[in-house]
């Protein structure tokens, strides 16, 4: 559904930028222009930009902006660390708090009239998704070598022409389900506070779902990192 | 072009998103009973119970969002969109 008002589509159109009507562009600044592109971009400034103001100098004792992002980073810290190990957690708590601060970001960025939520596209969950599962891959063949292969024939000899190619489906069906979870509920969101807005938008009908919203940005993000951290400390660890 | 292929494709895709989220919502009440009980019995366990909770939960929506797919492949990429000359 195409939002009705997008303030920095409008301020590529009055700056003479293609800005496509279809989800995707067809040719390369097109694609650049795309809301979903341009609203990252802001999510990725304000995630740069704001840290840097209110967190101020570094000190022992902390000021309130210091005090405020110790918490957060503090609170994603002991939650990497406590479902993965701090082997784990010293390697991957980067990567999974990126996720975890931009998900929630974009997410809530768009319960804001005039914005829109960069994650209600599949492009952007998708390419989040790729990350992970690459990822995961990875470490587990840099933790197992060629014995990584274990962790797909499940645990009697017996039963592996049953459980591999059983294993290898769920495997990829990782991607798709990770992909489409946080896109299908950030894109419901979206779509109906659109239509409600439309319908009763000054008799205040999208409110219950503007609150709603707020809880399903933050519990998906929450369901993103969480999955990613399993699956990541899934393949770390041995096989069963 | 006939209009009943099309309304037969939207009705197929209310039933696909509908179907899978009424059993999803059936199981998730499921898990959630089973957590809260779990939580009023032993009110320490809080933190466990919810993450074991929410990582089943998630697991049981993404049978709803199978059903979402299928939705989707319906209306916007429908594989016999060609045969029906849409």
């Amino acid at each position: 559904m195409e939002h009705p008002i997008l303030f920095i589509s409008i301020i590529l159109e009055k700056l003479g930028l293609p800005v496509p009507h279809t989800i995707v562009g067809h040719t390369f600044i097109e694609k650049l222009c795309t809301p979903y592109m341009t609203y990252t971009w802001l999510v990725m400034a304000f995630l740069v930009i704001v840290p840097r103001l209110t967190m101020g100098k570094l000190e022992m004792i902390p000021g309130k902006g210091q005090n405020f992002w110790e918490v957060i980073v503090g609170g994603l810290e002991d939650f990497v660390v406590e479902n993965m190990g701090k082997e784990g957690a010293r390697m991957l708590f980067p990567l999974m708090a990126t996720f975890a601060l931009y998900i929630v970001v974009a997410n809530l960025i768009g319960l804001m009239p005039g914005f829109m939520s960069p994650t209600s596209n599949l492009n952007i969950t998708l390419a989040m998704t790729i990350m992970v599962w690459v990822t995961h891959h990875f470490l587990g063949f840099k933790f197992h070598g060629v014995n990584y292969i274990k962790h797909f024939l499940g645990p009697v000899p017996v039963l592996i022409p049953l459980m591999l190619p059983i294993e290898i489906i769920s495997n990829f069906a990782r991607l798709l389900s990770l992909s489409m979870r946080l896109f299908g509920n950030i894109m419901a969101k979206e779509t109906l506070l659109a239509v409600l807005f439309m319908l009763a938008g000054s008799y205040f009908a999208p409110l219950p779902i503007l609150c709603l919203g707020v809880l399903v940005s933050l519990i998906q993000a929450l369901v993103f990192t969480l999955l990613s951290i399993l699956y990541c400390a899934q393949a770390m660890e041995e096989a069963h | 072009m006939d209009k009943l292929h099309i309304a037969l494709i939207c009705l197929g895709a209310a039933h696909s998103i509908g179907f899978a989220g009424l059993g999803a919502g059936i199981g998730m009440g499921h898990g959630l009973n089973g957590a809260c009980a779990g939580v009023a019995r032993n009110p320490e366990a809080k933190g466990a119970i919810t993450t074991t909770m929410i990582l089943g939960m998630a697991l049981v929506e993404s049978i709803a969002i199978y059903g979402l797919v299928i939705a989707f492949i319906l209306l916007y990429a429908n594989p016999f969109k060609a045969a029906l000359g849409l």
